[in-house]
């Protein structure tokens, strides 16, 4: 039976269509055996997260878990961690429901309702965000569930409540500021919320951990006798969701009610004024940006300098760089803090700042290096250019490298104080991890435009696990080392082999 | 390098994807002449004039431009080009300034020079009350303006351009074209795609048909309207017609 054109079920079909031919694509990549063997490893690795969830949650459930004050401030702070990455997960893809043009033109020209295009497209993000999310927490709900009962199966009904109350917030967030700042700048503004929400509450945590206990650990905060004793009593309405999680029904069912009614008293509230917002976002492109001449422009230069002024002065006025990399900057705070709180200390305490500080100069470098290498907005005046491809690339590789030594610098300035040798593995292996991301992403470059930046990802998935890995076995050796281990040699040979796969797995030139 | 020594000169190029889509190509430009290169879609035009800019390698042949061996000194034989395609090679996020500063950093043309340049260039363009704002708002006509400018501000000898005038405005298209008539009378050779046959028959001095990736008429539109043996035929005719002799030949064989 087919649905009455323009109709909301008539759009959910087409939404799922798109979508699902969309997921296909990326999971397999025009090829079929490409996609079998992505799901083969993934199962795999879905596996050995069970198996670890199991070895962190065995020793809890045999103490047996019951709905006293420790547990509900323990799952209702580490709920809280998973909820701010799911609502800045749904502000990020709401922001898009109002400015990916993709065939919204089309549709917005069209006589069918933009009330029921919103409905269903937001309705689409609460389901996306709450498919990543149990997705995500599946591990450890699937084991609670072996472990301890069907019971925790409602943790699942949970997470699809507050999927769906993230979801409402983010739209109430984004036409809140379709109001207050207009069009033009509620996008980087929205995003640059999702990243402070995303990164924010988990490093708020980590630094408040710090500042009290010593530990970069999240959870020593909510395992503190000092907070348990300080948070509300058991019956108090905060702990509601970790009650629906548990399997109290009736705390499911007030949880499920608040979640999916916010989201459908968002939408009826909202909807009628989608059309207009969204067709506001399309005049942005017609709207002139004027700016300040430069005090002294055309200056004589190298090829290379130029090349470099260039990328700097692009990824400077990229917003969506910009709360891309205050993201990154917000990671490095705890270290910062844990520096600045142990000062003077024995050296011994920077251990655990070592490997974050590499992590984060693999992981900027990444992305610098997508947007410098690949994603070249002209890619053929440079190519028609009398500039050696060689000096072209030394140039953009030393465009990303100067920007990671500009952040990290202070830091390492900080810590070299303190332990100079502990400075000088931290820099040596952060130069090393954001060279071997850089490697990857030369070796995988191909030529896209800049706004590409967020299918970077899935453009190869063989470069984004080299990277991340090749990153995370970086960040291992700076900690072994720093600690004084020779057993870093291993974690840096490893990281040479990922690296070294990374060649093999690039497409030859 | 004599007076004689032709802009380009292209033998025996040949390039092939899935097919073969330039065959032993052999082609000569004269220095400051318009030539126009037309073909149907998928003819191999955008191919031959990629291989020129040096954005593409052949599979075989040789490419001259100026006496330089293109494929042997690819950077001499670029200071002396600039290409132009359909899609504005310009950045969003910089001024028309500060674009036409980057590409003089490329070509390393003098701050001085370059300076006096851009702002002649932007004025003759029309660009002048834009010359500080962003690319990214700008309409498509603007951007090729831009693209333009950039290609004329390292003062080229040859100006190579992949169908320039798709999508402009009839006064962007015309102020185009007045500017690569005025390069050709200072000297400058063009060369040029387009599907809009009245634009080469109004501009080219010497018109060249390509299909399947091969050369099949050249020559001033009075030679190829006596080759098809018709006297006051359009260049749409004529171009028509040609490409329906090519395609014939086959089946009949």
């Amino acid at each position: 039976m087919s649905a009455a054109p323009a109709s909301l079920s008539w759009f959910a079909r087409h939404e799922i269509n798109l979508a699902w031919r969309e997921g296909i694509a990326m999971m397999t990549g025009g090829r079929r055996t490409r996609g079998i063997v992505l799901a083969a490893v993934l199962g795999v690795v879905y596996v050995l997260l069970h198996l670890m969830a199991y070895t962190i949650l065995a020793p809890w459930v045999a103490r047996g878990i019951t709905p006293d004050k420790p547990t509900l401030v323990l799952l209702t702070g580490g709920g809280l961690l998973f909820w701010s990455v799911m609502l800045s997960q749904a502000l990020e893809s709401v922001t898009r429901v109002y400015y990916a043009r993709s065939d919204l033109d089309l549709i917005l020209s069209s006589p069918a309702s933009s009330r029921r295009l919103f409905a269903v497209r937001t309705a689409a993000v609460a389901l996306s965000t709450v498919v990543l999310s149990c997705l995500l927490a599946s591990p450890m709900i699937n084991t609670l569930i072996v472990l301890d009962g069907p019971k925790w199966l409602a943790a699942y009904g949970t997470l699809a409540a507050l999927g769906a109350l993230s979801a409402a917030i983010a739209v109430a967030i984004t036409i809140a500021l379709f109001r207050t700042v207009g069009p033009k700048r509620t996008r980087l503004i929205a995003q640059i919320v999702a990243a402070l929400v995303g990164a924010g509450f988990v490093i708020g945590i980590q630094a408040a951990a710090i500042l009290y206990y010593g530990s970069f650990s999240r959870f020593s905060l909510f395992e503190s006798a000092a907070v348990i004793s300080a948070a509300p009593g058991v019956d108090n309405p905060l702990w509601l969701p970790a009650r629906a999680g548990m399997g109290d029904f009736t705390a499911l069912a007030i949880v499920a009610l608040l979640g999916f009614g916010a989201l459908a008293l968002t939408i009826a509230a909202t909807a009628s004024s989608y059309g207009r917002h969204a067709i506001s976002a399309t005049g942005l492109s017609h709207i002139r940006n004027r700016r300040k001449p430069a005090a002294q422009p055309f200056r004589t230069r190298s090829q290379r300098a130029v090349l470099r002024a260039k990328e700097w002065r692009l990824l400077q006025r990229d917003p969506w760089l910009l709360s891309q990399t205050l993201m990154q900057m917000l990671y490095l705070l705890p270290p910062a803090l844990m520096l600045w709180i142990n000062y003077g200390d024995r050296a011994g305490a920077y251990v655990v700042v070592v490997p974050v500080l590499v992590m984060a100069a693999g992981q900027l470098a990444g992305g610098l290096a997508w947007l410098a290498i690949s994603g070249e907005d002209a890619h053929d005046l440079v190519a028609t250019a009398p500039v050696a491809p060689r000096a072209v690339l030394t140039a953009k590789i030393e465009a990303v490298l100067v920007i990671i030594a500009l952040v990290l610098a202070p830091l390492l300035l900080m810590l070299a104080l303190s332990s100079p040798q502990m400075a000088l593995v931290t820099a040596a292996c952060a130069a090393i991890a954001a060279s071997s991301a850089t490697a990857i992403q030369l070796w995988f470059r191909v030529p896209a435009k800049r706004s590409m930046f967020r299918r970077r990802q899935v453009a190869s998935r063989a470069a984004t696990l080299t990277e991340a890995f090749a990153s995370i076995l970086w960040a291992g050796t700076g900690a072994i080392w720093a600690a004084g281990s020779w057993l870093a040699v291993g974690t840096a040979i490893m990281a040479l082999g990922v690296v070294g796969l990374a060649r093999l797995l690039a497409p030859r030139r | 390098m004599s007076s004689s020594t032709p802009a380009l000169a292209i033998t025996g190029l040949s390039k092939t994807f899935d097919r073969k889509v330039v065959n032993d190509l052999a082609l000569q430009v004269r220095a400051g002449e318009f030539y126009a290169l037309l073909g149907p879609n998928g003819a191999g035009k955008t191919t031959i004039l990629r291989m020129v800019a040096g954005l593409l390698q052949p599979d075989e042949g040789s490419i001259s431009i100026f006496g330089i061996d293109a494929r042997r000194d690819p950077l001499a034989a670029k200071r002396v080009t600039a290409w132009v395609s359909d899609e504005p090679m310009v950045y969003d996020r910089l001024t028309p300034l500060e674009y036409l500063e980057f590409v003089a950093g490329l070509w390393q043309i003098d701050a001085k020079t370059a300076q006096a340049k851009a702002h002649e260039l932007i004025g003759w363009l029309g660009l002048g009350p834009h010359a500080n704002e962003l690319c990214g708002s700008f309409s498509k006509g603007m951007l090729q303006k831009v693209a333009l400018a950039g290609a004329l501000v390292h003062d080229p000898k040859l100006i190579i351009l992949d169908e320039p005038l798709t999508g402009l405005d009839a006064g962007s298209a015309r102020q185009v074209k007045d500017v690569l008539l005025g390069k050709v009378r200072d000297g400058v050779t063009v060369i040029m795609t387009t599907h809009i046959l009245e634009v080469a028959e109004r501009m080219a001095e010497r018109i060249g048909v390509i299909t399947h990736g091969r050369l099949i008429a050249e020559g001033t539109l009075t030679e190829l309207r006596s080759r098809i043996g018709r006297g006051q035929t359009s260049l749409e005719e004529i171009f028509l017609d040609l490409v329906a002799q090519d395609d014939a030949e086959p089946a009949a064989a």
